[in-house]
């Protein structure tokens, strides 16, 4: 069954790491949904290169952090944060497209 | 000592705290009072500019609850990244918001003002010594850009601090820092763990961020021990849960488990959360790793003035049409201004298709039945880009597109005037690491009575 990330977990963000990374954070709601999608690597570099519409070698990290049952996803920024024609200079809403993640889950 | 008891007031000087949390703080006996007061994350142009972030009666407020409570009882006030961004301008600031303050509350004290702000020449005689190295993905610094910054500081470890006290201070007032420095550097000093003593600073640097519900307006208290720390909020209604805090060391960081600072990096790979009580959490097992002492250092250069306008549209025709009226007016605005020499950057960003996440938006269409507009010239002077930006303003207001119907104007005008000045813009120039053999050699310290 296909389960919306959005049912899986309490928070995903975005956010600056320094002005030349965005990290984003899913933070899941159980251990179980965690290890769930953990073990089956569905955060993957694929899925993050067509969401982001970006080449592998701007994936910085894909972290798995089991103490908060998260894990984080590192990219570079396209525009370095304050540079002319960047548009989010905290890098506070780069998580929209993580969203639409769809987690096809055992019945 | 088998135990130092740290009151952190809130996530940045300015951003308040419920005296009620604040009290409860107090009641707790501290051995500190610290708070982070800067970021970067508001961008380039408060370094550049030497402005703060944060509003003057805003810090001065919190600055007051602090220094009446801390000073009478001695218990010791760190302050890091002065001004928000820690260069001179910002520490001479906020150095006059606490001189005001003592004057008027009549307290008397040592202060500690301790500088971080680093000579241009410093940093280009170091790069040529090969002591300068970039932070990946950014590159190696060029020697132009350096020479075109305005604005250089570097990020203190807990060493200056330390020596400050050392010498007496009982507030220390410091440039820019590392955050967690401010309440580790006194609990380092007193003999804790330097691994478990900065794991609690980069916890308690954003105060109540680390609770549930979180708040960055809010105070939070740590208790370090020999072998662990505890977090406890002060107000009732949050709790520090073990994912909360987990959650919280992920918070602006690419690796939770390896945390780079100066002159080592925190390693959290062995790091243990347990849930205390109902609202306190346990850590432990957090280690420091040295590694030759590197400092890292931010700089902004200024490259130009800016003038925006912004503007709505509606027509349906138009929004279908929109890349060929951009494409349209960039042309018409390059030529007529041909002859004149300018140098400039026209920019148009589109909200309702691509305005937030530009080349990242995976949805490459107008979604929607309308659009927000903001047209943006960044030029040599004010003046010149007031000129481009009114004139791509005019243009594209009466832009003859393909399938046009609506003749009489394209650009629904929110305010008259429709442009505005933004002033100086400033970009990141310097975002380096700096290697030194004494982690004080850069920041000069002032011992002032009040």
């Amino acid at each position: 069954m296909k389960k919306s990330i959005t049912e899986l977990t309490n928070i995903i963000r975005s956010k600056n790491s320094g002005p030349y990374e965005l990290t984003m954070d899913l933070m899941f709601n159980s251990k179980e949904n965690y290890e769930f999608v953990s073990r089956n690597r569905i955060i993957n570099e694929d899925l993050i290169c067509r969401l982001y519409r970006i080449p592998r070698e701007n994936i910085v990290g894909i972290v798995h952090f089991e103490p908060a049952h998260a894990i984080k996803v590192t990219i570079v920024r396209p525009i370095c944060s304050g540079d002319l024609g960047e548009t989010d200079v905290y890098g506070a809403q780069q998580h929209a497209p993580l969203l639409d993640i769809l987690v096809d889950m055992p019945d | 000592m088998d135990e130092f008891r740290i009151l952190s007031t809130t996530a940045i000087l300015g951003y308040g705290f419920p005296v009620s949390s604040f009290e409860a703080g107090i009641a707790r006996n501290p051995h500190l009072i610290a708070v982070d007061a800067g970021s970067t994350d508001p961008g380039p142009y408060y370094l550049g500019a030497g402005v703060s972030f944060t509003d003057r009666d805003a810090v001065k407020r919190d600055l007051e609850l602090m220094l009446l409570a801390g000073v009478p009882r001695k218990i010791p006030i760190v302050i890091g990244t002065a001004g928000g961004s820690g260069g001179d301008s910002h520490l001479a600031w906020n150095r006059e918001i606490i001189e005001e303050i003592a004057r008027e509350q009549r307290l008397s004290f040592k202060m500690a003002v301790i500088h971080a702000e680093l000579p241009r020449e410093l940093v280009a005689q170091a790069l040529e010594d090969g002591k300068v190295s970039p932070l990946p993905p950014g590159e190696q610094l060029k020697k132009e850009h350096l020479q075109e910054t305005v604005s250089i500081v570097a990020q203190m470890g807990i060493e200056p601090i330390i020596k400050a006290l050392d010498a007496g201070a009982q507030v220390v007032l410091a440039g820019r820092c590392y955050d967690p420095a401010v309440f580790a550097a006194p609990a380092v000093r007193a003999g804790f763990d330097k691994g478990l003593a900065i794991h609690l600073g980069k916890i308690l640097e954003c105060a109540s961020i680390a609770a549930t519900p979180g708040s960055g307006s809010d105070c939070m208290f740590g208790y370090l021990r020999a072998d662990h720390f505890d977090v406890e909020p002060l107000n009732p209604i949050r709790k520090c849960t073990t994912l909360s805090v987990a959650a919280h060391t992920l918070y602006e960081k690419t690796d939770p488990y390896i945390l780079p600072g100066p002159g080592g990096h925190l390693d959290l790979r062995e790091t243990r959360f347990a849930q205390l009580t109902d609202s306190i959490t346990r850590v432990s097992g957090s280690r420091y790793v040295k590694a030759p002492y590197t400092i890292k250092m931010e700089g902004a250069r200024r490259i130009g003035y800016r003038t925006v306008t912004i503007a709505g549209a509606r027509d349906p025709i138009l929004l279908e049409h929109i890349d060929e009226i951009i494409q349209g007016v960039t042309e018409r605005v390059a030529d007529n201004f041909r002859d004149r020499g300018f140098t400039y950057k026209l920019l148009f960003t589109i909200y309702g298709r691509d305005g937030v996440m530009g080349s990242l938006e995976p949805v490459r269409k107008v979604g929607g039945h309308e659009i927000g507009i903001v047209i943006e010239a960044v030029s040599d002077t004010q003046a010149h880009a007031d000129t481009i930006c009114a004139a791509a303003r005019s243009t594209m207001l009466h832009y003859g597109y393909t399938g046009r119907r609506a003749t009489a104007g394209n650009l629904a005008f929110p305010y008259s005037p429709s442009d505005f000045h933004a002033g100086e813009v400033y970009v990141f120039s310097v975002y380096h690491l700096l290697s030194v053999d004494d982690p004080c050699a850069h920041f000069p310290c002032e011992m002032v009575q009040l």
